[in-house]
């Protein structure tokens, strides 16, 4: 077995260390090193989704990444996406909309959503449907996710 | 005691609102704990050994090398589970035969499918557990797989097991056969119906296994302590069916064992068997430490409980009038490795839409070297209505006659007899296919080429069972509830509008909790669509019992006979003082001084359970180059007695259609000729994305159930029932030809289309 590697990153706003083994998945360190399990794993093979985590501004699915190389990096996680003054409108919406169900991939949804809507704040719905085409959910059939995402950028626009 | 409100001409304050599910900030914060978030002090890891054959004997299993692995607390094999009794224990939805769970939950001598669990290991880390698994050395001698449900039935087909023996009409026949069961139904008389129709139709259909597809693999965490005493803690279903199997399978009366649910990430009727549970408690023993286990995605596809493929032949016959007077049905499930029971609900739900006098169903549970097959939402009854409802389909064109119009005429009703027995209450079936007459999508003109609309009709029985509800009123008036139903789609909160409702208070002021084993009255699985309708009940009940103790309440605080006491509109008041009044908060305010707390308890069993009719409406755009079916436009109309929640009951018929637009168009199991599973991961098990599905319309229908306070029917399996027969009719309008085979892939729709233009 190789030694454990030490890394230095930044989760959500804090600087934060670590130690993984190299084999170690970026989903694994999240859920096991660091205690963040808002990212699951559904699939471990990059299909589902709901590992969903954004590096440095792009959205990926954090059961592909190694958790050394996470090295230097900037990572948001579902668990950075509300604010200590209260949800971000995308968990809001998708409370309004009624647009989880089980809700297991659901933090995979929001976060996938945030980078869309961080880089692009006028998407329409088949802009939408593409960009969360990576995220698998069994439960809705999407309609209420998808209006909630458009929703959502509504108000974000209005309130800007 | 159903109240005399449930004809919905009562005006509601909570039902039939959409407030904020309770447990909603957990869900988009990530903070709400699945079965795999569990962790504990002295946690350790484990892993399952699965067979690389479909039908095969094991010779040896030598664990040695793998105990020896440095790290490595734990090996196990079936050695370690007591052989049970021979029982069968209802698992509400299904039926698991004690001795059969066993050699599925760890091969006894036989393996019977591709990635079928053999040993386990628990280690310090699951790259070791990982690790360890491959020294264990399996001997197996290797037999040919059965992977066709027509061959197994063969008379002098290698049998899966020498011990299985046909039970025919319920009765034992002592005949060794791969057949595990076979029933009748019988109604009328189907030769002379046939003599009067003047359009017969017969064919056959072929669907394949399928998997739910929950997103959330199989989990379990286990710590048996030294007192003998097992906790486990696991996404299921049916934390109450967990502890029954777990009680039947380790031996332990269900006093020492307590199974804690944590949120459950989708389950479709696959998360009621017990795989991992059992096994990680057995390495619990054994390590002397709490053990997790996991699935990956490809153990999910390939060794839990999938929904059967099936060979179905039906033939029904229509009089030139349009009037359906005979229906045929030969249906054949794959039961997988271990006997199972999909056959009959599908026989319950194939001609259930229709009031046809003479019905004949044979239908046959057989084992193949498949996974054993579980309950997929509806279970059984979509493979069937795919093929019932295309003939319906055929019928129609043949006689000139609108698919709705057609389906109004033959409409099952109040007093409709089932083939298998039951005669309806009131339903909702002409009452759906109305809605779907006047909707915007049927009435809006469908133009281009090779485009068509499709439309089917579904139907789903639905199940009441046990359920409890504890309620304890707090000092301002709010309401803690604990109810034994796992959340799966938003039930904490359309239990709790129904305790609500009766005590006058908002939804927001219950706060629902689901309770482990131990923290609340026995409740079946969340499963046959009976959460709302049945643990709404016991809250509704256990609203009731909380009204009846404050109404003493109120007497004593007043000092008047609690004959006096009313309770109207949320308050209280006297019947002979008009000045006496207090709201609901306000007497919760007055408990302490007069008497201490008040809980409301209920436990229900209900007998009144309502079906649901579906019916989907499908507009497809069809590549006769390529055989892909793209959906254009796509609408759901569905009754649901009373819609407590309609945003969650939107959800479920939402969900429902995706899933069987899913099973219509892309879902299969792909095996090869060794029985080796080919496509087990979520890029070639391939499930709809969002970029696969317009928007989903719903037309939300309400006819009241009789047999419930509100009228609530169950809501979530009749969606899945319609999709697939709904997009075959359509693609037969799009491009011309009739599908038999599930799914409706892009190679099988062209292989359909050569065949009929002979190229």
């Amino acid at each position: 077995m190789a030694g454990k590697v030490h890394v230095t990153t930044n989760v959500n706003g804090e600087e934060t260390e670590f130690l993984c083994e190299p084999r170690d998945t970026l989903l694994d360190v999240l859920r096991d090193n660091l205690g963040l399990t808002g990212a699951k794993e559904g699939c471990g093979n990059g299909n589902c989704g709901a590992c969903s985590v954004i590096v440095d501004g792009r959205v990926i699915n954090s059961c592909l990444a190694l958790g050394v190389e996470a090295e230097g990096c900037e990572i948001t996680t579902i668990e950075g996406v509300a604010t200590p003054d209260g949800l971000h409108p995308l968990q809001q919406k998708f409370l309004e909309h009624a647009a989880l169900q089980c809700g297991v991939c659901t933090p995979g949804f929001i976060v996938a959503a945030k980078a869309l809507l961080d880089r692009e704040p006028e998407p329409d719905e088949h802009r939408i449907r593409l960009w969360l085409a990576g995220n698998l959910c069994r439960c809705t059939g999407y309609d209420k996710i998808v209006r909630a995402v458009m929703d959502t950028a509504r108000t974000m626009r209005e309130t800007v | 005691m159903p109240g005399e409100d449930y004809l919905g001409i009562k005006e509601y304050k909570v039902l039939g609102t959409r407030p904020i599910r309770h447990d909603g900030v957990d869900k988009v914060t990530g903070r709400a704990i699945y079965g795999a978030d569990v962790q504990m002090s002295g946690l350790i890891y484990g892993k399952v050994l699965r067979s690389p054959h479909a039908h095969a004997r094991i010779v040896s299993i030598d664990t040695r090398k793998a105990e020896s692995l440095h790290g490595v607390k734990a090996v196990t094999t079936v050695d370690d589970i007591p052989v049970p009794e021979k029982k069968v224990e209802d698992l509400g939805e299904g039926a698991a035969n004690m001795v059969d769970l066993r050699a599925n939950v760890l091969a006894d001598g036989k393996v019977v499918y591709d990635g079928h669990a053999v040993a386990a290991v628990a280690a310090t880390s699951a790259h070791i557990a990982e690790a360890a698994l491959g020294l264990i050395e399996v001997k197996y001698e290797v037999l040919d797989p059965l992977l066709d449900v027509r061959e197994a039935m063969k008379p002098g087909s290698p049998l899966l097991h020498e011990t299985l023996t046909t039970e025919s009409l319920g009765e034992d026949t002592g005949t060794a056969s791969n057949v595990a069961t076979h029933f009748q139904h019988k109604l009328g008389d189907t030769e002379s119906g046939f003599a009067q129709a003047d359009v017969v139709i017969e064919k056959e259909f072929f669907t394949d296994t399928v998997h739910q597809g929950y997103i959330e693999p199989q989990n379990a965490t286990a710590l048996w302590n030294p007192d003998g005493r097992l906790t486990v803690w696991c996404s299921t279903q049916g934390s109450f069916t967990v502890r029954e199997q777990l009680a039947g399978l380790l031996q332990l009366s269900p006093v020492n064992i307590r199974v804690i649910p944590t949120e459950i990430g989708g389950g479709f009727g696959g998360k009621i068997r017990v795989y991992l549970e059992p096994v990680a408690a057995i390495l619990s023993r054994k390590s002397g430490h709490p053990v997790k286990m996991v699935m990956d995605r490809d153990e999910v596809l390939k060794a839990t409980g999938p929904t059967p493929g099936s060979y179905i032949r039906v033939k029904m016959g229509a009089t030139n009038q349009g009037k359906l007077v005979a229906a045929e049905a030969y249906m054949a499930y794959e039961s997988g490795g271990f006997a199972g029971a999909w056959a009959e609900p599908g026989a319950m739900c194939i001609f259930a839409p229709y009031d046809i006098e003479n019905v004949a169903i044979d239908g046959y549970n057989v084992v193949v070297n498949k996974p054993q097959t579980m309950a997929y939402r509806a279970p059984g009854a979509t493979n069937a209505a795919f093929a019932s409802e295309t003939i319906v389909d055929e019928i129609c064109e043949r006689l000139g006659e609108d698919p709705l119009e057609f389906r109004m005429k033959n409409a099952a009703k109040e007093g409709t007899r089932r083939a298998d027995g039951p005669t309806f209450p009131r339903v909702g079936q002409e009452e759906v296919l109305k809605a779907a007459m006047a909707s915007d999508h049927y009435r809006a003109p469908l133009q281009g080429r090779n485009r068509g609309r499709g439309v089917a009709s579904g139907f789903w029985f639905n199940v009441g069972l046990k359920s409890s509800a504890c309620a304890s009123v707090n000092t301002d008036g709010t309401v803690s509830l604990v109810e034994g139903s796992t959340d799966i789609g938003g039930t904490r909160t359309s239990v709790a509008m129904q305790l609500a409702e009766p005590l006058g208070i908002p939804a927001e002021d219950v706060n629902p909790v689901v309770a482990d084993t131990d923290g609340v009255g026995e409740t079946d699985v969340t499963g046959g669509s009976r959460v709302t309708f049945s643990t709404g009940w016991a809250a509704y009940n256990a609203a009731q019992d909380i009204i009846a103790q404050m109404v003493e309440r109120a007497a004593k605080y007043w000092e008047i006979s609690p004959d006096d006491v009313a309770f109207e509109d949320g308050t209280f008041k006297s019947r002979s003082d008009p000045s006496k009044s207090l709201t609901f908060k306000e007497l919760a305010g007055k408990l302490n001084e007069t008497g201490g707390p008040v809980v409301g308890r209920a436990t229900v069993d209900p007998q009144g359970v309502g079906g649901a009719f579906s019916l989907m409406i499908a507009d497809v755009e069809t590549d006769p180059d390529t055989g892909k079916v793209d959906i254009l436009r796509v609408t759901m109309v569905q009754d649901a007695g009373k819609a407590i929640h309609p945003a969650y009951v939107e959800g479920q018929m939402q969900g429902g259609a995706a899933q069987g637009i899913g099973w219509g168009l892309n879902e299969e199991y792909w095996y090869n000729d060794d029985g080796e599973l080919t496509n087990a991961s979520l890029l070639d098990y391939r499930m709809p994305t969002c970029l696969d599905l317009p928007m989903i319309e719903t037309i939300i229908v309400e006819v009241p159930n009789p047999g419930h306070p509100y009228g609530v029917r169950g809501v979530g399996e009749a969606p899945i029932v319609p999709p697939p027969a709904a997009l075959a009719n359509a693609i037969y309008r799009a491009v011309g030809v009739r599908m038999n085979v599930l799914p409706m892939s892009p190679g099988n729709v062209l292989k359909a289309l050569w065949k009929s233009n002979g190229s």
